[in-house]
């Protein structure tokens, strides 16, 4: 069965954080979710990631990995959290994906992984 | 049987290109294999035809035909280890090339196709561009001249959808009730987009536009005899065959551009017309009014007028009122405030036009120009007209708009001959 990543973009430093009403809301909503997703055989992981600025990126350069503070895209977004679904199709994974974004009002990024070898 | 002109083969793939590589997508689960075998078909065709004569079912004859070359292919390649091929080959080891396809199922494949290529996970112009190659069985090339974009930059654009409906599975299936609305909509707005794209003529090549035009008509006949329920395939497809009506007056010989109301109706293309009002009073009968039935219904009430002295503003302005309500854009505000102009006068709607946020819009500043000449404030209906012409895209445009600024100066005009101000862009 094809897997899909669900990428939720992280809502940025700048962001008014929710209240935490709202944000137990939103969780009860998650959690919701990931039990359809289960329910319909399609739950693989998901997980929420800490802030950007906790990632450590480590390069190779010169024959050497270097390690620097903070993550690899220069961007001002980042992924804040990602969920791994099994879809028959791209239309089943993006109903997922659509109730994500409706739920978090973040933006939601789907994409297919490669087959296995 | 009769000798079978190269010419006659070209025009027989490329009327049944839509329906044999929609049965095989099901069959083979790809669209490259599909596409190559309905492509080996060709050539064989060439190679046989001529000789043979016509096949008693050239649909069929192209789908077998096809359907076999494919699995030669993909036999041998699967024997050189290519991994897709052989799931591909494994996945439909029972399909034998026996039987014809069931015409219902073709029609269903067709209508699968459709939803395929306009998946909205796809961008807007990798689905017009699948559209015409896949369903209208346009070449790479035509649809490259077609949209004035080089054609390696197409042929990408096509490659990379295909990897997308590939990689990412977009599925091949007619979308589900609920979603079927929005879905549909996708679909029509391709289709729209595609003979706007012929008709409102912003560069290339003349005739392929005009095949474009064609073309869009035959998806939205082929729509409606797959959805004959669907009240807004209905509008689309009368609000393409009344604009299409007026094809032969809307230019003069010489490729001016002639104003609705300037048109010789006399070489309106009746057929067409009649075709347009039956669909339209079948949507009347529907009551379930959408976008495309509202403009469809516009165009009819045009339609309908012996002369423009006599068209029916009073119904027109109704008609755009329920349509503002339903998509209340500004485009949509431009087009009913000429429709005000006529009813309520130029005044009324030169105040509704400048309270538009319509900015950088050549129709808006156009639409103003006219609405100030008849108020007979000529310095400023020139001054509008000549910001409609440095927006203006299109040299037909541009040299309407140069005649109509050239009048509010009260020169009279030699076509073909510059007139003083800049020189369009």
């Amino acid at each position: 069965m094809p897997q899909y990543l669900l990428s939720l973009c992280s809502p940025g430093a700048d962001a008014t954080p929710p209240s935490p009403e709202a944000l137990e809301a939103i969780m009860g909503e998650i959690n919701a979710l990931n039990d359809d997703i289960k329910a319909a055989g399609g739950w693989v992981f998901a997980g929420g990631l800490h802030d950007a600025s906790t990632a450590t990126t480590l390069r190779l350069q010169d024959g050497e990995v270097l390690t620097t503070d903070g993550p690899f895209a220069e961007g001002k977004e980042h992924i804040g959290g990602i969920s791994v679904v099994e879809a028959s199709d791209l239309d089943v994974a993006l109903g997922w994906g659509r109730e994500l974004a409706r739920i978090t009002g973040l933006p939601i990024e789907v994409r297919p992984f490669q087959d296995e070898y | 049987m009769p000798a079978v002109a190269a010419s006659e083969i070209e025009r027989v793939f490329r009327n049944e290109h839509g329906r044999a590589v929609a049965v095989l997508i099901r069959v083979f689960g790809d669209v490259d294999v599909a596409e190559d075998a309905v492509q080996d078909a060709f050539l064989e065709a060439v190679r046989r035809w001529p000789a043979a004569g016509l096949p008693p079912s050239p649909t069929g004859w192209i789908i077998t035909t096809a359907r076999n070359r494919a699995i030669d292919r993909l036999r041998r390649e699967a024997s050189r280890e290519d991994r897709h091929a052989q799931a591909v080959l494994l996945c439909d080891d029972g399909v034998e090339p026996d039987d014809e396809e069931e015409e219902g199922t073709v029609q269903d494949d067709q209508l699968r196709l459709m939803f395929t290529c306009c998946h909205p996970a796809l961008a807007k112009g990798a689905q017009v561009a699948l559209t015409l190659r896949l369903l209208g069985g346009l070449t790479t090339t035509e649809i490259a001249r077609a949209f004035v974009v080089p054609e390696p930059t197409m042929a990408q654009r096509l490659v990379r959808a295909k990897a997308k409906i590939r990689a990412a599975r977009i599925p091949y299936r007619v979308p589900e009730e609920e979603d079927l609305p929005a879905r549909l909509g996708a679909v029509l707005a391709v289709v729209y987009l595609v003979f706007n794209e012929g008709y409102a003529a912003s560069g290339g090549d003349r005739l392929v536009r005009e095949e474009l035009c064609a073309e869009a008509i035959r998806l939205g006949r082929l729509l409606h005899e797959l959805l004959p329920d669907e009240p807004e395939v209905l509008g689309v497809l009368a609000l393409m065959l009344l604009v299409e009506s007026r094809r032969a007056a809307r230019t003069t010989s010489g490729g001016d551009l002639v104003l609705l109301a300037d048109q010789d109706r006399g070489r309106w293309d009746r057929e067409l017309v009649a075709e347009g009002h039956a669909l339209v009073r079948r949507c009347l009968a529907r009551n379930e009014p959408g976008p495309y039935q509202l403009q469809a219904a516009i165009q009819a009430v045009h339609s309908d007028a012996p002369a423009a002295a006599l068209t029916e503003w009073t119904q027109i302005l109704e008609l755009y009122d329920q349509l503002l309500a339903l998509v209340p854009t500004p485009v949509v505000a431009l087009n009913r405030a000429v429709a005000v102009a006529e009813v309520q006068g130029p005044e009324a709607a030169l105040a509704l036009v400048d309270d538009l946020a319509l900015d950088h819009s050549h129709r808006r500043d156009a639409i103003r120009a006219d609405l100030l000449r008849r108020l007979d404030r000529r310095a400023e209906a020139a001054q509008a007209y000549q910001a409609a012409i440095v927006r203006a895209e299109n040299q037909a445009e541009r040299d309407f708009l140069l005649r109509r600024r050239a009048l509010c100066d009260g020169k009279a005009v030699i076509r073909g001959v510059r007139m003083r101000g800049p020189a369009p862009p």
